[in-house]
């Protein structure tokens, strides 16, 4: 075992002044978020910068404990850990205090504790060690079976304590199972139902199935590189759609456009399916069946957004989009959020004369839009060295995951890392109007003791990890 | 060690992208968009507006006629309503709930941000309480605004009243913004420049739930409020008061000018109204019931209404005929009274009669002969009239005196081309037009027309534009004068000895004296008695006193007066009595002014 002065010397100092400049840029945007001139000492206890130093510097105390702590413990208790945490996770249903509508809240004292925040680092650990074990092969549907019951699991109870936010988080492992050989088609699967979900709410159904039956077509012919037969499957589908458009007209059958645009596409697929199961061939089968998928998902999102989705949920999407503007109701936040930051200019208004800031226009700004007082004190320079120095902690994290021998140590630097990306797109992006309003916190600058303490954990784990890289970790 | 590891350059790469594509984000919005910039600054500016308190209006001894009380709006801005006891406030306000709700839907309607009147000028009393219980009502707050009030309701018609914008107002005078005041008649209306004074604005910064901060930019962009040029008018207040004592109860107008000056010292129409009544919460109330009066109280009938001289106006035939050589003082005309022709002489007296007493009996025949002379002294009736035209013109007739009545009727002396389109080009002749002779016909003037009249015989040829203002005086304390224009007759001074004698004739030897003469005034007038076919006859009177040293020059009219001597010339002599002696003595004055004060002609059934 190496000695405790070996782990202070092998532990990535790079990383850890990141993170000592990210908390203390964050402490000081919170004092000039929250800045009271009753209170202008930023080391007054009752305001919320002079609770924040206390987080911080327990945080501080947290990460040396961390440190102490032997690496091998993590790899033993990490499924001890995730279990307590879904214990934890079923307990706060039951006994914890409710805050913004979300039952996800322990409440001690004055003392409040949020399971979901560890919840990320014990799935975290949870899937290291399972992907770490012997023979473990992610092609393997019980492999599949597992990974996706080890982050599903916390994703359910967190749906059921009505935190949304959160349990988007736990879709970035996506990239961590990517990084360890699930298949890209996943990710671009995921991208394209994005894109659909997308389209599909800013366009009409018509529309929408119309811009498919093209892209369909022309990924046929790019496959085949055959003119002709494109031309033709064209023809073919708009055949059928002019038959069905009429009948229904004269007729009088009475059926919707959307129904009547379904119908089409499910014969001229239905038509060309035959045809490419007759003629074998693959590309053109797996163009439909790709193809019908999307068709239904539009179904599916339509489905989605109307009936499963709440109100304000659906608004703040839509909100997003642009279908609907309401910049004095749903849309204030992010719109008060866009005036802050665009009113900082190239160079910022300066440290504490934010009035966006100074006079609440903003609401949450110490927590979830801290970025807005970085936006309007410090302007585009300010934002942009937040930016880059939020990358280079995040490719520093790749880098530090990358050199580790073992898997576990691995898969959990690319979670960390993941789950922090994931954290800075939404919430910078949410700002900035280019990310739905997700209540998730900014790492290591939104005002908060849980949100600080649990991203401090989950990244001193990994250093701790990193520090002993060397080792063979057994399990 | 693993064929995945090339995948880090991927997953490397999206966080790269997202980055680049936030720093893009970022540039457009924080440094090429610059319209946050300006939304944040709307965010957090309030402007407040500073109205300044409009001038005061002063009478010619300095005596304050007209000044400001404070009024106070109530404002709400929509946004910051909360729930609030609605019948609590409306008990206050004394208005119905209904009408509070529909008012703050219209307020929200206008604008979620900006603060909307909600109830305009509310009591001092009203005030008070609400103050009180102000913070009760978030949203709700009180401006201070100035609204006139007057030391003693007089002179209404000269003094105008204010009133709010409207919207082609607005449009022409970027000036003014919606609820602003503005005079809109009297010299309220001709001097609004002047009495307005200059809005001030001061901006503050303000929080998300409107509450005051501080200063915007160390105050550079503030204004402070001007406050309004104060008028001095040259009204006596005195002698307006005296008159409107009089003239109650009367339909017509007086008029009263200091003559070597052109300054008004009383104008009256009437019936007026109590200017305090269209002032506050009342005004539109009383302002329909002022408009719908059958009276016609809002009329300014001593500039607009449009009345004959009658025999007022053979003073003028007279100077006429002498400046033009047609008649001498001792031309002697014939009269035979009631069998006279073509006009009919209503009085008896000697005959043949000369100029002053043609004056002093009003004889028509002696002014329809001494028109027939300058209309034939040319070529032809129409030169004749022309000159004759010109010389009425010379006294202020057919045209507006001064710039600063609002509402100012030219009156009517109609050119002869007037005549060509009647009769046809020379089928007219002085026998055509023989009623301008005596005062009747075609001819309009106003009273003020009438005074000024008056004025130039007192000056025996000239007149100084008749104005109510004479001095503007900055908040600063400098005080412009301001000059007006002298204007010559075309009579030669030495023509009015004899019309000047016989107006004091008038006074002192006919039946007028009964009503008119004043013992140690040398008053000089002459009657009008105006035929009216919808009721009693007009009592017209100009006159001027003392004749060797005019102080004051005067018409009155009064409609349904019966004759010049029944009302007119007792109330104008009363006038100059108490305007030149300063009180009433003598006992048989004493009933006069008393026998004035009660009459009432207001009633239409009153006999022809």
């Amino acid at each position: 075992m190496a000695s405790r002065n070996n782990i202070w010397a092998n532990l990535d100092w790079l990383t850890i002044g990141f993170y000592v400049l990210l908390v203390f840029i964050g402490w000081i945007n919170i004092y000039a978020a929250v800045y009271n001139e009753e209170h202008s000492s930023i080391l007054d206890m009752s305001q919320r910068y002079g609770k924040q130093l206390i987080w911080i510097v327990a945080g501080f105390v947290l990460a040396g404990t961390l440190i102490l702590i032997d690496s091998k413990f993590y790899v033993s208790f990490a499924y001890v850990i995730y279990i307590v945490t879904l214990v934890l996770l079923a307990a706060v249903l039951l006994i914890g205090s409710e805050v913004k509508g979300a039952r996800s809240w322990f409440q001690i004292g004055s003392f409040a504790f949020q399971p979901a925040e560890v919840s990320k680092l014990a799935t975290a650990l949870a899937l290291a060690k399972y992907m770490s074990s012997y023979n473990f092969k992610i092609e393997k549907l019980q492999s599949i079976a597992v990974i996706g019951a080890i982050i599903l699991a916390p994703i359910m109870f967190i749906f059921l304590q009505n935190d949304t936010g959160s349990a988007l988080v736990f879709a970035v492992f996506a990239f961590v199972l990517y990084r360890e050989g699930m298949s890209g088609v996943f990710l671009f699967m995921g991208l394209l139902i994005a894109m659909v979900f997308i389209i599909t709410l800013m366009l009409a159904p018509l529309v929408t199935i119309g811009i498919m039956t093209a892209a369909a077509i022309l990924v046929y012919y790019f496959m085949n590189q055959k003119f002709m037969e494109a031309i033709k499957a064209l023809g073919i589908s708009a055949s059928i759609f002019f038959i069905f458009w009429l009948t229904n007209k004269f007729l009088k059958l009475g059926f919707p456009d959307t129904r009547i645009v379904l119908f089409s596409a499910l014969l001229a697929s239905l038509i060309f399916g035959i045809y490419a199961l007759r003629h074998r061939l693959k590309n053109l089968l797996l163009v439909i069946v790709v193809y019908i998928s999307l068709v239904m998902m539009t179904f599916i999102v339509d489905y989605v957004v109307n009936d499963i989705m709440q109100p304000h949920q659906r608004a703040r999407i839509e909100e997003l989009l642009g279908i609907k503007s309401d910049p004095l109701g749903v849309g204030y936040n992010v719109n008060q959020s866009k005036i802050a930051i665009g009113s900082g200019g190239m160079w910022g208004k300066g440290f504490l004369n934010g009035t966006q800031t100074k006079f609440n226009f903003v609401p949450e700004q110490s927590t979830d839009f801290i970025f807005c007082t970085v936006g309007e004190e410090w302007g585009f320079a300010g934002t942009t060295v937040i930016i880059l120095l939020f990358l280079a902690l995040l490719l520093r994290l790749v880098f530090l995951a990358e050199r580790q021998r073992s898997v576990f140590s691995r898969v959990y630097g690319y979670s960390v890392a993941c789950i922090l990306f994931f954290h800075l797109s939404i919430n910078v992006g949410m700002t900035i109007g280019l990310a739905p309003v997700i209540g998730i916190p900014l790492p290591f600058f939104s005002y908060g003791g849980s949100s600080l303490w649990s991203f401090t954990i989950l990244l001193f784990i990994f250093l701790r990890l990193d520090a002993s890289r060397m080792e063979k970790l057994s399990y | 060690m693993d064929k995945y590891a090339k995948r880090k350059f991927i997953l490397g790469a999206i966080f790269v992208f997202i980055a680049i594509v936030f720093i893009i984000r970022l540039f457009t919005i924080q440094v090429i968009d610059s319209s946050y910039k300006q939304y944040a600054t709307k965010n957090v500016l309030r402007k407040v507006i500073n109205y300044p308190a409009r001038g005061l209006i002063y009478d010619r001894n300095g005596e304050l006629l007209v000044y400001n009380k404070a009024a106070y709006d109530l404002l709400v801005t929509p946004r910051e309503v909360s729930t609030f006891d609605t019948t609590q406030l409306c008990s206050i306000l004394k208005i119905e709930q209904a009408d509070l709700m529909a008012e703050l839907k219209k307020a929200k309607k206008y604008s979620r941000y900006k603060p909307s009147v909600i109830v305009k000028q509310l009591s001092t009393e009203m005030y008070a309480m609400l103050q009180e219980k102000l913070y009760k009502y978030p949203g709700f707050f009180v401006q201070t605004r100035t609204l006139r009030e007057y030391a003693h309701p007089i002179a209404s018609h000269m003094l105008g009243y204010v009133g709010e914008v409207n919207q082609s107002q607005i449009n022409k005078d970027s000036y003014y913004s919606q609820g602003d005041y503005i005079g809109v008649t009297g010299i309220e209306r001709t001097y609004e420049k002047e009495l307005r004074g200059h809005k001030g604005v001061n901006y503050f910064l303000v929080d998300v739930h409107n509450r005051l901060k501080g200063t915007y930019n160390d105050e550079k962009n503030d204004s402070a409020a001007v406050l309004g040029n104060n008028l001095t008018t040259t009204i006596d207040s005195k002698l307006q008061s005296y008159c409107e004592l009089l003239m109650k109860n009367k339909r017509g107008a007086v008029v009263a000018i200091e003559p070597k000056t052109g300054e008004i010292l009383c104008f009256y129409s009437g019936p007026d109204y109590n200017a305090n009544l269209l002032v506050g919460r009342e005004r539109s109330k009383n302002y329909q019931l002022l408009l719908n009066d059958t009276l016609k109280p809002l009329t300014n009938r001593a500039i607009s209404a449009a009345y004959s001289p009658g025999s007022t106006f053979k003073t003028l035939n007279a100077l006429i005929a002498l400046e033009e050589g047609t008649i001498t003082e001792n031309t002697a005309v014939s009269c035979f009274g009631k069998a006279s022709s073509p006009i009919r002489c209503t009085h008896n007296h000697e005959t043949p009669i000369t100029l002053v007493g043609g004056i002093r009996e009003s004889c028509n025949p002696f002014f329809w002969n001494t028109f027939k002379t300058i209309i034939n002294k040319y070529p032809t009736s129409e030169e004749g009239y022309k000159k004759w035209r010109e010389h009425i013109l010379s006294f202020g007739l057919g045209q507006t005196l001064g710039t600063e009545f609002y509402g100012e009727s030219k009156g009517n002396i109609p050119e002869a081309s007037y005549y060509d389109r009647y009769f046809g080009k020379r089928r007219w002749n002085a026998l055509t037009v023989r009623s301008l002779s005596i005062g009747q016909g075609e001819i309009i003037v106003t009273p003020l027309q009438m005074a000024n009249m008056a004025a130039v015989i007192a000056n025996r040829g000239y007149y100084i534009d008749p104005h109510i203002v004479k001095a503007i005086e900055d908040p600063d304390q400098s005080s412009r004068k301001l000059s007006f224009e002298k204007k010559v007759s075309m009579i030669h001074p030495e023509h009015f000895t004899k019309v000047i004698e016989g107006m004091q004739e008038v006074v002192d030897q006919t039946n007028t004296r009964y009503t008119a003469h004043v013992e140690g005034i040398d008053i000089c007038g002459k009657t009008g008695t105006i035929q009216n076919s919808h009721g009693s006859d007009h009592s017209a009177f100009i006159a001027f006193a003392p004749k060797d040293d005019p102080q004051i020059a005067i018409a009155a009219y009064v409609e349904n007066g019966v004759w010049g001597a029944r009302y007119a010339a007792p109330i104008a002599s009363l006038m100059i009595e108490m305007y030149l002696n300063d009180s009433i003595t003598a006992p048989n004055r004493k009933a006069l002014e008393k026998k004035m004060i009660e009459a009432n002609l207001l009633n239409p059934n009153q006999p022809k």
